[in-house]
């Protein structure tokens, strides 16, 4: 342990304390100054977007491992460090999240109602993600992950919309059902602890706990990667847990379900490689079969629910339960190449994501309605809302050249040869995706001109802003996909994933099927 | 032995008697309406005594004495600090609450004084007479302070049911020290313990449930917690407060020592840990079930108070310096989030007069401060990160599932996130209503101190739990080695 932190080090906690500067000074302000309010709240995401940009082109690849490393001992009794690190497999996770976090807050610049309590809570939430992605040690990890619970909470109930449910239930159904998952994860995280406290050294640190393989009998690495399963599972919204996510999206304003659905499920994602696969790899192999057979059901089940939808809001919402099924059946199949798809997925999906929940939120800010049956033809008075809601649209249904169909075609080469015919009930899931995708786009952006919408005004000045952001990251990232693969491959090979995966695919081993 | 002076070892207790004393005194001489100075009084004398009873913590003289039966430990300065701690901040934040309640008695605060003198003496007991006249001491005091609101009808209500309830819960634990007085001849915890024998007989179990049933009435385990709640609901909120709080805690200093030393026999720890596996369950979950369709703030407190009781208990049953220092933790975080709770119920029932939670309808626009210190402290007893429940939750469940009680910790955790819909209903009143027609409630004084205070020391102990973990180790390795 250095005695003193190197610049390097300080990266990340100035990345997690902009947004949290930027909150208290929101706190300070008077309540009537909106503007105000707003710019402070995006020069702080601003300031954490662009070292985190910084922090991925200075992240040294040929080096690999965890960089911009700070650990102080935090809670010493219980061997609680305040560990940040980053590698390939979190860094593009931060990046995401202050991408997303960027554009919310100009997703949300119309904002009139209680802007000072909105914006304290979003830059919270902002900061409860990266946290997560950027801790090293579990307890930190779980820390930041249920600090984001409550925030989202207040934010459905005073900033949502009540449509099929009531913005209350949907709020409190999102919390419940987090926070149960929540208490499996814990019973599942404490069990891990003690387990790998045996030889008197108590720690919560990742790389800790995955050198300590030897402290876990299989048995003990079934239940306790099933708990996790069901935690992190519930959060990424796994076949038959997923049910929150529709509600909970449709009843969230547009800032909210952006970060939910862009990030903050990813953490089920992440949590289930970094902890799930990275440190009980034997559990992990035990439930695979399960995790992929739960895939297709998200894939497929959520796709066709998704077809009868009505509200814009909803066939997002069940877009991405089956969207999350490509990424679930990646980690089900338990290679470096499916390991990489699933992380990309993660990217891809989230800002694909945000972009289509901003483009929804600007329809609907406008219009009042999110009913694809009332709307139609809006590219006439908004071609420049019409456009993002395309690209979007084109990102969700995998088009060649957006990065989503790159990680899509990762994930189905890493897969087809350990899943072969869940593989390919997989890859049908896309044509329903472009069914119902394309119908939603044609109902609500083509068709005649209809003289309703004749007042509306096209996005413009800062509402531009998510659009911009988003699209540019999908096509870059897409045209020139080393760009983010070389990290990821990068984070999976030197993090020893690659390795776990390695000695667990010898390990001859029963599953559950 | 080594050499001391009692009165040095014993300064906090005699300090606050004579402080009670005073304080009645001078409620007598000075004419009414004139006794604003009172709590003022009060607070800077008790941050004096909290002050050197914290400095005795870390540097103090520490010896039993009168042959084992007063102990001056580490734990028992441990529990003085917390029960100060709460009878300052009880005291603060009620100053407006009592000077409009009792213009014409001055013995408010010296009553408040003499129920923690009761508590410190219960905590630093080494026998079981000692503890009784300390429990007693307590109890009394607290008759008259449910009470105390003469004027209304509930308060006395509530004052004629603690007094009947609790003077049978004193003498079925009375009639437990009797049995156990007959079995081993000696009313000393340790003497107690190599006297009980090795063989479980039908009077030893009674005596031991009967002790436990004694105790139990006042942490309000569930099956004796049914006076909780209306007396709750009946008593003026700062005495709320204070029995919801110090009470609870002071039972809890002795049902550790009784627990961990008397009953640390063969006889008794098969069936008394099954016993309290039992209890414990139930209280954590009906205390949380019962929570859910409460209307009125003060119930809520009561049975969520019944639930912290459940998770506390776990740290008990776990028998190890790690459950002990997780009680003692999680006894001095309550402290502080339920205060801040009770503060603000304090203030708003001032103000507003009444405790139904609909009333508390737009809070966080009317009175911000108070609304987000509401939400931090239900939020830190239910368990939810960075505040200090979650760590003190967390130490725990955490010595329970090292002694292998996976279940309970599996109970106590699915609980704590059925707690969270409770506590969340409050605060969606509060974030969410309008509140038409409400008054608005500036907080300031010694009120909005007592807020601040409290909130930060929940995140603070929330996001850095160090020295109090250090200190709660401490202690509970002064009660086990």
């Amino acid at each position: 342990m250095s005695a003193l932190p190197t610049t390097g080090s300080l990266l990340l906690p100035a990345i997690l304390l902009a947004p949290v500067v930027a909150m208290l000074m929101i706190v300070f302000l008077p309540k009537d100054e909106g503007k105000t309010i707003k710019i402070v709240a995006a020069i702080g995401t601003l300031i954490s977007l662009v070292l985190s940009l910084y922090a991925y082109f200075a992240y040294d690849l040929v080096q690999g491992g965890m960089q911009f490393n700070l650990t102080i001992p935090w809670i010493p009794d219980l061997g609680v460090n305040l560990a940040l690190g980053v590698d390939g497999i979190s860094l593009p996770m931060l990046l995401l999240t202050n991408i997303i976090g960027f554009s919310s807050v100009y997703a949300s610049w119309n904002m009139e109602k209680r802007v000072k309590e909105f914006f304290a809570l979003l830059l919270i939430l902002i900061t409860g993600v990266m946290g997560t992605f950027i801790a090293r040690d579990l307890f930190i990890f779980f820390l930041f992950y249920e600090i984001v619970v409550i925030p989202i909470y207040i934010m459905v109930i005073i900033w949502g919309s009540t449509k099929r449910v009531s913005k209350e239930y949907a709020g409190m159904k999102l919390t419940i059902y987090l926070l149960i998952g929540s208490a499996f994860l814990l019973v599942g995280m404490i069990a891990l602890y003690l387990a790998a406290a045996k030889n008197g050294h108590p720690t919560f640190m990742f790389d800790q706990l995955a050198l300590r393989q030897d402290l876990y009998s299989p048995a003990f690495q079934k239940v306790a990667f099933g708990l996790m399963l069901f935690g992190f599972g519930s959060l990424i919204s796994m076949f038959p847990f997923h049910s929150w996510s529709p509600d909970g999206y449709a009843g969230a304003p547009t800032a909210v379900s952006m970060i939910h659905a862009g990030v903050l499920k990813k953490i089920g994602g992440y949590g289930l490689i970094r902890l799930g696969i990275y440190v009980l790899p034997l559990g992990a192999k035990y439930w695979a079969p399960v995790i992929a057979f739960l895939a297709i059901c998200n894939v497929l089940y959520a796709a066709f629910i998704a077809l009868a939808q009505k509200d814009l809001k909803y066939v997002v919402g069940y877009s991405s339960v089956s969207h999350m099924g490509y990424v679930l059946i990646a980690l089900a199949a338990m290679n470096p190449t499916a390991m990489n798809g699933a992380v990309a997925m993660m990217f891809a999906h989230g800002v694909m994501s945000a972009l289509i929940f901003s483009m929804i939120g600007f329809i609907y800010e406008k219009t009042h309605t999110r009913n694809i049956a009332d709307l139609g033809g809006l590219a006439h008075q908004m071609p420049r809302l019409g456009y993002g809601l395309l690209l979007a649209g084109m990102a969700s249904l995998g088009l060649p050249s957006t990065v989503n169909f790159i990680s899509e075609l990762t994930i189905f080469m890493g897969t087809i040869h350990v899943f072969p015919v869940l593989a390919m009930l997989g890859i049908f899931g896309i044509i329903f995706t472009a069914v119902y995708i394309l119908r939603m786009i044609a109902n609500v952006l083509f068709g005649p001109r209809r003289p309703e919408w004749d007042h509306l005004v096209d996005i413009r000045g800062p509402e531009l802003v998510p659009m911009v952001v988003c699209v540019f990251v999908i096509f870059i990232a897409g045209i020139f996909p080393n760009i983010l693969f070389g990290m990821i491959n990068s984070g999976v090979y030197s993090s020893g994933l690659a390795k776990v995966l390695e000695t667990v695919s010898q390990v001859k081993m029963g599953g559950l099927f | 032995m080594v050499d001391f002076n009692i009165s040095t070892v014993l300064t906090p207790e005699i300090a606050i008697a004579a402080l009670a004393l005073i304080l009645l005194a001078i409620g007598l001489l000075i004419p009414p309406g004139a006794r604003k100075g009172m709590m003022p009084l009060t607070a800077f004398s008790l941050i004096g005594v909290l002050s050197y009873t914290l400095f005795d913590f870390f540097h103090g003289q520490k010896a039993f004495f009168l042959d084992g039966v007063y102990a001056h430990d580490q734990f028992a300065v441990y529990f003085k600090v917390l029960f100060l701690a709460a009878a300052l901040l009880v005291v603060l934040s009620s100053g407006g609450y009592v000077q409009k309640l009792a213009e014409h008695r001055g013995e408010f605060y010296s009553l408040i004084l003499t129920a923690t003198l009761g508590m410190m003496i219960m905590a630093g007991a080494g026998e079981l007479m000692t503890m009784y006249v300390g429990l007693e001491l307590m109890t009394i005091s607290f008759y008259i302070l449910v009470a105390y609101l003469a004027n209304d009808a509930r308060s006395s209500e509530a004052g004629i049911k603690y007094l009947v309830l609790g003077a049978t819960s004193s003498a079925i634990l009375l009639y437990g020290i009797s049995l156990i007085y007959g079995l081993t001849g000696s009313t000393q915890y340790a003497e107690i313990a190599s006297g009980m024998g090795g063989n479980l007989t039908p009077v030893s179990f009674m005596a031991t449930v009967f002790l436990l049933a004694g105790l139990g009435f006042k942490i309000s385990l569930v099956p004796f917690h049914l006076w909780g709640p209306d007396i709750y609901e009946g008593a003026p909120t700062p005495v709320t407060a204070f029995l919801a709080i110090a009470s609870k805690a002071a039972a809890f200093a002795v049902l550790i020592r009784v627990y961990l030393i008397m009953m640390n026999s063969q006889s008794f720890s098969g069936t008394g840990q099954t016993l309290l596996v039992v209890l414990a369950i139930l209280t954590m979950i009906l205390g949380n079930l019962i929570a859910i369709p409460q209307t009125n703030i003060k119930r809520l407190m009561a049975y969520s108070s019944i639930a912290q009781a459940g998770y506390l208990m776990v740290g008990i049953i776990a028998e190890s310096v790690a459950g002990i220092k997780g009680v003692l933790f999680y006894a001095m975080i309550y402290v502080f989030a339920n205060m801040g709770a009770f503060a603000v119920a304090t203030h708003v029932s001032e103000k507003q007069g009444s405790d139904e939670i609909k009333d508390y309808a737009g809070l966080a626009r009317r009175s911000p401060l108070a609304a987000v210190v509401m939400m931090v402290s239900l939020l830190s007893l239910a368990g939810i990160p960075p505040l200090a429940g979650f760590v003190g939750k967390f130490y725990l469940f955490s010595a329970v599932m090292d002694q292998g009680y996976t279940a309970i910790a599996y109970i106590g955790f699915v609980m704590s996130m059925v707690s969270v819909y409770y506590y969340l209903s409050v605060v969606k009143v509060m974030f969410l209503g309008e509140g038409e027609g409400l008054p608005d409630i500036p907080v300031q004084g010694a009120v909005k101190f007592t807020l601040v205070f409290t909130m930060l020391i929940t995140l603070a102990i929330g996001i850095y739990p160090t020295p109090l973990a250090q200190m709660a180790i401490a202690a509970a390795q002064s009660l086990i080695n």
